[in-house]
């Protein structure tokens, strides 16, 4: 018997503003999310007025001010999802769940930033240590011993599979450097024009071994949005509609804390795929494509192999062969993603999968894609994913 | 015990509640888990319930103080401007005999000397009068 959430939802509507490094925006974090959002909204052919749901970004903004400035008279669905950067994929889901049951009938995920200009995130556990997921754990056990970012968290977890699995450097850099290939084509990302060679990559300074400069994910200004609204009502809108054909969420056990967990190596998506892809009805080699959260570069690998493109610990090889690039088996993150196209907090991969699938992802669009696959990670792990077609 | 400087300047824990029981400890020269009193399972980081059984009851159990690195991460570039004079350092997952794992650092030992599996013993630090960091250093197998 089918889900019955399967293909009841639609994205019907996508906005991205341009994205910043040097010299910064120059604007609110509000002003650019509101850029964004009425670039979706103006996609679908809605008015702002009718948008009436919201579901804003993890302390990125509320509901009521989004509301506000647009118009929204009539919200009657908002929530927020506290799963960093796998809030959006989850509010995609969550979105489809109240457009199904007609809570709301349009919902706006907006997601955006001054990731350059403004805080980094590398600053925020010293300002702000409730903000790090698992706060008093990370407070009481991690900060004291100098374990105080995410690229650290996350260099726990890739050193180990590199013991495990064999998984290599170059394997790290070959993430690194399909990213890069991609954002040549790609005329918005921040890295176009800027190819990337396995020696650069090698060459590239430590942050947190195994991680380089280059396997760390862009800190740069922008924002995206999405609008999400039911199968029936996408009908009637201007553009082609994406179907939500399963979407689903997980954590890895237990979720606040890194160090003791039973199966390290067990994220999110390690539960979260196989429900979305039963949900779907279809199975990982049925994706033309996949936009993978690429905070960085072994998430990738571990996002693939838990989410079931490969087996566990077989990432490395996968990556390695050239299957993420365009042309390859499964072409990952075709605009050039996290790393080299901008850090859009996830709603950017949203974007581009929904971009890919109406065949307007031009020098780069994947030869008649008609179902691709979009994660979320965030904080320690959580996992978000959705499996979309045109 | 190394002597405690006049002043520390890096992230101190909570005394209070669990963490503060945990350091209390630390404070005392001994390294002790939460052992639930129903199960017998060892547990780290503290926490009210066992999530095994479901018992609020456990007891401060003393650990060998014996563990191997079961990972660790050489921290190049700080991210927090209290790190900002220790790099490059190395914060390590110690696996400890009774089986939980912690995060801790390893006290001379340069960072390209970790491997996985390298054996550690518990080694407390004073950092001020109240607070004693459990940090490790290597031991012969």
């Amino acid at each position: 018997m089918s889900h019955p959430l399967r293909d009841r939802a639609c994205i019907v509507g996508i906005g991205e503003t341009p994205v910043c490094r040097k010299p910064g925006s120059g604007r609110s974090e509000t002003a650019l999310q509101l850029e964004a959002a009425l670039l979706a909204i103006e996609d679908a052919g809605l008015k702002p007025s009718q948008i009436d749901g919201i579901m804003p970004f993890p302390n990125l903004g509320k509901a009521e001010v989004f509301a506000s400035n647009l118009g929204c008279d009539n919200l009657r669905f908002a929530a927020l999802l506290t799963l960093g950067g796998a809030a959006p994929v989850a509010a995609l889901r969550a979105a489809a769940m109240a457009v199904a049951t007609v809570v709301a009938e349009h919902v706006l995920v907006p997601a955006g930033w001054n990731g350059f200009s403004g805080a980094r995130v590398r600053e925020t556990a010293a300002s702000d240590p409730d903000s790090i997921p698992g706060a008093a754990i990370a407070r009481d056990f991690y900060l004291p011993f100098g374990l105080t970012a995410p690229p650290q968290w996350y260099a726990l977890m890739a050193r180990r599979h590199m013991h495990e699995y064999g998984t290599t450097e170059r394997q790290l850099g070959a993430v690194a450097l399909a990213m890069r290939r991609h954002a040549q084509l790609n005329p918005a990302a921040l890295m176009h024009g800027k190819a990337l060679t396995m020696e650069q990559y090698l060459a590239s300074p430590m942050i947190s071994a195994p991680y380089r400069l280059f396997d760390c994910s862009l800190e740069s200004d922008g924002a995206a949005a999405f609008v999400v609204t039911s199968a029936e009502r996408a009908r009637d809108l201007r553009r082609a509609p994406v179907h939500v054909m399963g979407a689903a969420v997980g954590q890895p056990y237990p979720a606040d804390e890194i160090c003791g967990r039973p199966d390290f190596h067990r994220i999110g998506l390690t539960s979260a795929a196989p429900e979305a892809f039963g949900m779907a009805g279809v199975t990982p080699a049925d994706a033309d494509f996949a936009q993978i959260y690429d905070c960085f570069t072994f998430e990738v690998i571990q996002q693939l192999e838990e989410a079931g493109f490969c087996r566990r610990g077989e990432g490395g090889a996968f990556v390695e062969s050239g299957a993420i690039e365009l042309g390859g088996r499964l072409p990952v993150n075709t605009s050039g993603g996290l790393l080299s196209h901008a850090h859009l907090l996830g709603v950017g991969h949203v974007v581009e999968a929904v971009r890919q699938l109406r065949g307007e992802a031009g020098e780069r669009q994947v030869a008649d894609a008609e179902i691709g696959v979009v994660t979320g990670w965030g904080d320690f792990g959580d996992g978000s994913i959705a499996v979309l077609r045109r | 015990m190394s002597e405690h400087p006049q002043t520390y300047t890096k992230p101190l824990p909570s005394l209070q509640g669990l963490s503060g029981a945990f350091y209390g400890w630390c404070a005392r020269g001994e390294l002790r888990f939460q052992r639930c009193s129903a199960c017998a399972r060892w547990r780290h980081v503290p926490r009210e319930l066992c999530a095994h059984c479901g018992s609020f009851e456990w007891t401060w159990e003393r650990s060998s103080g014996r563990g191997k690195v079961f990972s660790w991460t050489e921290v190049v570039r700080a991210l927090h401007p209290d790190f900002g004079d220790e790099t490059p350092y190395a914060p390590v997952i110690v696996e400890m005999q009774e089986g939980v794992r912690m995060l801790s650092r390893v006290l001379d030992c340069p960072p390209d000397a970790l491997r996985i599996d390298l054996p550690l013993e518990v080694q407390f630090v004073a950092v001020h009068e109240s607070l004693s960091l459990p940090l490790f250093r290597r031991v012969a197998r």
